[in-house]
């Protein structure tokens, strides 16, 4: 009955091969599970090489008094209490051995004058707790990763788009997807499917994030029936380039900060003073965006729009040693010494706390057969992530997810195709390159991006969320007459009409959770409730899709056991 | 408002020819920006790759009037702008379509070569003046503008005997590593045909990540090759300390 489509059988397939799907496929290979990856860019391309500044686990190498108890409070008051407990508490526990995995599957990172992975101070954690490799940590990681999957011998599926899960009555049996090389359809049959597909930066135009950061695993899991969680909040990354033009929103590591760096307004105050006086640059991510985006609006900006951030009283060789990216970036983008003077730096939409429901053990989503993990999960960091937790989330539910995936296939072995999920999945692809409409995919992403950020930034209000709510309808509409030119044949055009379903989706799960959650609360802030609400810090919000429409619900937060109560009541 | 034009590649492997656009400069403007330019505006369907836009992830390599770079980290106003700027694909791969070539043929190199395997009872000890070498070889982004520029493989296409630089980095990051216990010179020298290699270093200028390709990891490995094939009294040396320490 597919006779006409490509099918590929396996055990498991994960979709995205950044270092979550990696972790997971690897995992999964060593319980002897028969694994397809499949990534829409090329192996070893995947966002995660953009990380920066670290992994957070308590290894003690520098500062020895830490351990998972202080990372798992740290998690927890910097996730304003929102988080998963049980997440977090396996990711402080376990992110040591994960990274000391990395290092025995070739990994190298900076060392300690006595030879053990050297760790840096970083925003929200108490004690030098990343372990990094100069600032191209995730480049480290997503390398000795793939090179680890490649000699277990997994499959990886590259430059090739997942469109649709597929379903065997209530669970996943599959996916629906497309090679971007030709446009020729597949089908991958699996027992399990593990969605590692990252954020959804793209819907705003000052990001940090590829173009790959579309909501496409939350998109395919929503509409596959499967649960959202927490999805109003979204990190903005303090320290993004301004200036030039070109390159606003491009990553400013926190590693700047960690190593010293100081932020100052056009008036040379060191404003942080106001905002936090205790941790001053090294707070929370929240805090320090909120700070600067002040800052600007009360009109003690820079230039153009952003605070400086100086590291250049720190002899130049060190900066150049602990920061070679942010040298060259400045220097060849900007025009920039970052060793004689100031970066001009500004928020920019950086990473997606909310996203699909998990089980904490095992990354199970809502859906049985179906598993998610790193960005595309959501849990572990509640209302703010602080730096250096993505990557050890990765690794940490990453391995946890592919171990459940590939249980979960030997248990449930029997799954059937259905026909009609397929036929639509291919109608819903080719139907834009018979659409005659005026515009194409490029300007509703343009003015998606626009309401993104003017609408749901990082202070938000009730007028300015039913407004976007509003405005995402009518883009909607838009994107449903969007017309594609060209061929099937790599088209960007193309996929980018696809993506921007995902978007548009995501978008407004984001804008509905935003406008019901009447506080402010970590990367959540409205301006209409700016304080904390009892209420509202014992409950997640929840989406689900209902038909055509989108249903929201609140769930209590579960009630925390009495050892972790006494780990957060403990005074560092 | 100034403005460039730029001559593009548009075609697949059968055809094809060079499509001249024009694009608005704004400060700080890179090659890929006014590629997407193109695609928001002109050719919502000319394809490129790229990923990270900040010369991480080594996607988007193409040909710039006609030298290989990253079109990320290549300024438009450090550019000719008083005639057309050519953007082409990577001359050393089949071309897919406009500037995507099939680069799959390195990513069956690269699983020829043995993963990094500890040495026996190891306490993971390894020091900061020890793994500096190494370290260097891992800034690799994978941009293959290395592969594209080295004429063995461009001038005279020996990708069925010959590696290319970018994998003689990946085994020199193996080889030097401190705890490594693999030896991968019998494959330099058989299958990776290192021999090829005239070091002219036509692969370390083009390196977006200044790594010393030629000094640093192609000669060493060379010599390599010959203490334990040409050398035997070397040859016999290092494999007798391989031995005892991985014990």
């Amino acid at each position: 009955m597919t006779d006409r489509f490509e099918v590929h059988e396996h055990d498991v397939l994960i979709i995205g091969a950044g270092g979550a799907g990696l972790r997971a496929a690897i995992e999964a290979l060593a319980q002897g599970a028969s694994v397809g990856v499949v990534c829409k860019s090329l192996l070893g391309k995947a966002h995660t090489v953009m990380a920066e500044g670290g992994i957070a686990a308590a290894m003690a190498n520098v500062d020895t008094a830490d351990d998972w108890r202080t990372h798992f409070r740290d998690t927890m008051n910097g996730g304003k209490f929102l988080n998963n407990w049980r997440m977090a508490h396996l990711h402080a526990q376990e992110a040591p051995e994960r990274v000391r995995e990395l290092e025995q599957w070739g990994a190298l990172f900076d060392r300690t004058a006595d030879g053990q992975i050297l760790q840096r101070a970083f925003g929200g954690h108490s004690f030098k707790r990343l372990c990094h490799v100069g600032d191209r940590t995730g480049l480290e990681m997503i390398r000795t990763l793939q090179d680890r999957g490649v000699s277990l011998g997994f499959n990886v599926y590259m430059e090739c788009a997942i469109t649709r899960l597929l379903k065997d009555g209530d669970r996943v049996c599959g996916a629906f997807g497309y090679w971007r090389e030709h446009g020729r359809f597949v089908i991958f049959k699996a027992k399990s499917v593990v969605i590692a597909t990252g954020g959804i930066g793209k819907a705003w135009p000052i990001t940090s994030n590829s173009w790959e950061y579309t909501g496409d695993g939350m998109s395919l899991a929503y509409n596959a029936g499967a649960e959202l969680l927490d999805m109003e909040f979204v990190q903005f990354h303090p320290t993004g380039m301004v200036w030039p033009p070109g390159v606003q929103g491009l990553l400013v590591t926190e590693a700047v900060r960690g190593e010293g760096g100081i932020l100052r307004n056009k008036l040379g105050e060191r404003f942080m003073e106001k905002y936090d006086p205790k941790r001053m640059e090294l707070s929370t991510r929240d805090v320090v965006a909120r700070s600067i985006y002040t800052e600007v609006r009360e009109g003690r900006g820079t230039e153009h729009g952003g605070a400086f951030l100086d590291i250049s009283h720190k002899p130049a060789e060190y900066v150049k040693r602990k920061l070679p990216s942010m040298y060259h970036q400045f220097k060849e983008l900007a025009d920039v010494d970052i060793t004689a003077g100031p970066m001009e730096v500004g928020p920019t939409c950086h990473y997606m706390m909310g996203g699909i429901r998990v089980e904490a053990e095992t990354g199970a989503a809502t859906l049985p057969g179906l598993y998610a993990a790193g960005e595309a999960a959501a849990g572990l960091h509640g209302a703010n992530r602080l730096g250096g937790n993505s990557l050890s989330d990765l690794l940490v539910f990453g391995r946890r997810a592919g171990l459940a995936a590939a249980q979960f296939a030997k248990q449930n072995a029997n799954i059937t195709l259905d026909q009609s999920q397929i036929n639509a999945a291919e109608r819903e692809m080719l139907e834009p390159f018979e659409r005659t409409g005026d515009e194409g995919p490029y300007e509703i992403h343009r003015d998606l991006q626009e309401t993104m950020q003017a609408l749901v930034g990082i202070f938000r209000v009730e007028s300015d969320l039913k407004d976007a709510l509003a405005k995402l309808e009518s883009l909607k509409a838009r994107a449903e007459r969007a017309r594609v030119d060209g061929s099937r044949m790599f088209n960007p055009g193309w996929h980018l009409a696809k993506d921007l379903r995902s978007m548009l989706l995501i978008s407004e799960a984001v804008a509905r959770s935003a406008l019901v959650r009447k506080e402010s609360r970590g990367a959540h802030s409205r301006i209409d409730f700016p304080e904390y609400d009892a209420q509202w810090g014992k409950q997640n919000n929840l989406i689900k899709r209902d038909g055509e429409k989108m249903q929201l619900r609140q769930e209590p937060v579960k009630e925390m056991p009495d050892d972790l109560k006494q780990i957060l009541a403990e005074s560092k | 408002m100034a403005e460039a034009v730029l001559r593009v590649f548009r075609g697949d492997n059968t055809s094809g020819s060079s499509q001249d656009f024009t694009v608005p400069l704004v400060p700080g403007m890179v090659v890929l920006d006014a590629l997407h330019h193109i695609q928001g505006h002109h050719a919502p369907d000319l394809a490129v790759r790229w990923n990270c836009k900040a010369g991480k992830c080594g996607s988007c390599s193409a040909e710039v009037n006609g030298r290989p770079k990253l079109t990320c980290k290549t300024r438009m106003d450090a550019l000719p702008t008083d005639q057309p700027i050519t953007v082409n694909p990577l001359k050393s791969f089949p071309v897919i379509k406009d500037l995507v070539t099939d680069v799959s043929w390195n990513y069956q190199v690269n699983k020829k070569i043995p993963a990094f395997q500890a040495k026996a009872n190891t306490d993971w000890k390894m020091y900061q003046k020890d793994i500096d070498r190494v370290q260097e070889f891992r800034k690799c982004i994978e941009c293959f503008l290395c592969q594209d520029v080295c004429h063995v493989l461009r001038d005279h296409d020996k990708k069925q005997e010959f590696a290319g630089p970018r994998f003689f980095v990946r085994v020199a990051g193996l080889e030097m590593h401190p705890l490594d216990a693999v030896s991968r010179t019998a494959l330099l020298k058989n299958e990776m045909g290192i021999g090829y290699c005239n070091i002219t270093k036509c692969c370390t200028e083009v390196c977006p990540e200044d790594i010393h390709i030629t000094d640093n990891a192609i000669i060493p490995l060379k010599e390599r090759v010959v203490d334990d094939f040409y050398d035997p009294i070397l040859g016999i040396v290092r494999k007798i300390k391989k031995m005892v320490s991985s014990d």
